[in-house]
């Protein structure tokens, strides 16, 4: 993986509910442990603007979509398993 | 103690329930028109208004165009706007698929009164770490609904989310609360589910929709395929149990019903020409009640379709139009043939009074004849109509079948006041009496003649018995006859 590629990562939510507030600060927080200073997360609100829901093709809330690198990936849910998210993220490779 | 401190407000409650149970006894509840032709006869009105509908059936049956039927006659016949949200199929593939029916979904688009939204869910994409819920699907849908002012959605089928998501449990209470929410929104939603093995859908939707259920169905029987519709359940209406045929054509899906004709029809008491005034004279009242159905039956070349064509002729004197059903006989050959005898028939084709549409009758299913005959019927608006011959249609079905389409063609007939006329090949090895169509509906006809071509010393005697009129006495006796080019000649007694 190159060192300067940046990740540009969107969350989609739905309001503050426990589950998004919990998905953002999770995210964040992996971000800030593995790829500091090279992302940004792009958090939005379908209440307020659910034509955007269809383009990435979000139906669960909360959705996380890593846009870059490509190919885009999906995780859905509160972010809550770190090593889930890391390997659907492709962060980190799988160990072992 | 507390039956006793619950108890004042029991009575209450009781009244309050009972006006609400009353309210609704008198509005009953609404229903909206389906879209689906024949079909709202059946539920004795449509689709429970604002209310979801499950749509089920194996691979193949038609599902997705029944939904896009109901999506697209509800923008272009009732004015309610719909969303499709289709889990299969795109946008671009679903409106090239409908095309060839005559729905243009890009048109409806366009115009703002249709949104189909393609929800697309790869599993291999998507990973699942936490909780979640499906708000984003409610978002999506209700944007779509909102946009419009949608009165009809479509989920088609909901059932590939399960495909695509692990958490089944979460995925079950969410579809439930979709449908709960589909309600409150007041939207009339059909939902499509795929057959399962013991079960009406794979993943048991049919526990989440209470209100409607309607299953299809796809079957061959005897190398002809025929679809069928039954209405498993329809909460607070009655409707039709049977199973009723329908088919997919040119102009979409059209259910028969099997008309909830009840024998309370008014019955005529004028009288038309059977179109050949000696004949006329056979009967007490001179001639055939209107809307009566009449059966000419005899072996081959004993000249139904000359009587026929008089009976045609007559009408279509009167100014009536008459629709010519003809299994043998190309409109062509039927005019060169008629004048030959002296009988011109073209001109009323001209005029367009005489509608001669013939088709073979192992062109198509039963059902297929049964529908092309009722759509002209509802087109041409006849008068009068005549099938020649109907036991042609025999061969394409079985008795009981045939029984049942010829029960539903005269009591349809019976009801727009149609006189009908049918001629029917018999076996002159068997006796007329027995013969497997006869027996299908000599009991339905209202008149029967029976026509006989026999050889006596050398020379071919015709003769014409009248074998039952309903409601008027008649001659009882055969009366011979001979065909020249003056056409049929009616002999005086001499037997």
């Amino acid at each position: 993986m190159a060192k300067e590629e940046k990740w540009e990562l969107r969350l989609y939510v739905a309001g503050q509910t426990p589950k998004s507030v919990l998905a953002l600060k999770n995210i964040t927080e992996y971000c800030n442990k593995y790829l500091k200073g090279k992302y940004s997360i792009e958090v939005i609100d379908l209440l307020k603007k659910p034509q955007l829901a269809e383009g990435d093709q979000i139906f669960a809330i909360p959705t996380l979509v890593r846009k870059v690198p490509v190919p885009i990936r999906k995780i859905i849910g509160d972010l809550s398993n770190e090593e889930k998210v890391l390997v659907g993220l492709n962060i980190v490779p799988l160990k072992n | 103690m507390d039956i006793e401190k619950k108890n004042p407000q029991l009575p209450l409650f009781i009244i309050k329930l009972e006006i609400k149970m009353k309210n609704q006894k008198k509005n009953g509840f609404i229903k909206t028109p389906s879209g689906i032709s024949g079909l709202d006869e059946i539920t004795n009105g449509g689709f429970p208004k604002g209310r979801p509908i499950l749509i089920c059936g194996s691979a193949g049956c038609g599902k997705t165009l029944f939904a896009t039927q109901f999506i697209v006659k509800g923008i272009t016949d009732f004015n309610e706007p719909g969303v499709f949200m289709s889990f299969e199929e795109t946008s671009k593939d679903l409106a090239q698929n409908v095309s060839s029916l005559g729905f243009d979904l890009n048109k409806l688009i366009a115009q703002d009164k249709l949104r189909i939204d393609h929800v697309r869910v790869e599993r291999s994409e998507i990973e699942e770490t936490g909780e979640y819920d499906l708000e984003g699907l409610f978002i999506r849908l209700g944007h779509a609904i909102d946009s419009i002012g949608a009165k009809r959605v479509v989920l088609d089928t909901i059932e590939s989310l399960f495909a695509g998501i692990n958490n089944t449990g979460l995925l079950r209470a969410e579809i439930r609360r979709l449908f709960q929410w589909l309600r409150d929104k007041g939207v009339t939603t059909v939902i499509t589910g795929e057959r399962g093995e013991n079960t009406l859908t794979r993943q048991g939707l049919e526990e989440y929709i209470s209100d409607c259920v309607i299953l299809l169905d796809f079957r061959v029987i005897d190398q002809i395929a025929t679809r069928r519709l039954r209405i498993v359940k329809y909460r607070g209406s009655t409707h039709g149990t049977n199973e009723y045929p329908f088919l997919i054509d040119a102009n979409g899906i059209s259910v028969m019903p099997i008309t909830s004709l009840k024998l309370d029809y008014k019955s005529a008491t004028e009288i038309i020409s059977t179109g050949l005034p000696p004949l006329d004279a056979f009967f007490q009242k001179g001639g055939y009640y209107r809307g009566g159905n009449i059966l000419v039956t005899g072996s081959a070349g004993t000249a139904k379709t000359i009587l026929s064509t008089y009976f045609a002729l007559s009408s279509c004197k009167r100014k009536e139009r008459v629709l010519y059903f003809s299994f043998e006989e190309s409109p062509d050959q039927l005019v060169r043939n008629m004048q030959s005898i002296g009988i011109n028939i073209e001109p009323y084709i001209k005029s367009n009074l005489l509608l001669i549409h013939a088709s073979r009758p192992t062109l198509q299913g039963l059902e297929m004849h049964l529908l092309v005959l009722l759509r002209l019927v509802n087109e041409f608006k006849p008068k009068t109509i005549i099938i020649d011959p109907i036991s042609s249609l025999i061969t394409i079905g079985s008795t009981s079948e045939v029984r049942a389409m010829l029960v539903r063609l005269m009591d349809i007939f019976k009801v727009n006041q149609i006189n009908a006329l049918f001629t029917s090949l018999t076996n002159p090895k068997q006796n007329e009496y027995s013969d497997p169509t006869v027996d299908a509906i000599s009991s339905l006809a209202d008149t029967w003649i029976n026509l006989k071509n026999e050889t006596k010393e050398n020379e071919r005697i015709r003769s014409l018995l009248i074998v039952k009129s309903r409601g008027m006495s008649h001659r009882n006796n055969e009366c011979d006859f001979v065909i020249n080019d003056k056409g049929i000649q009616l002999l005086p007694k001499n037997k």
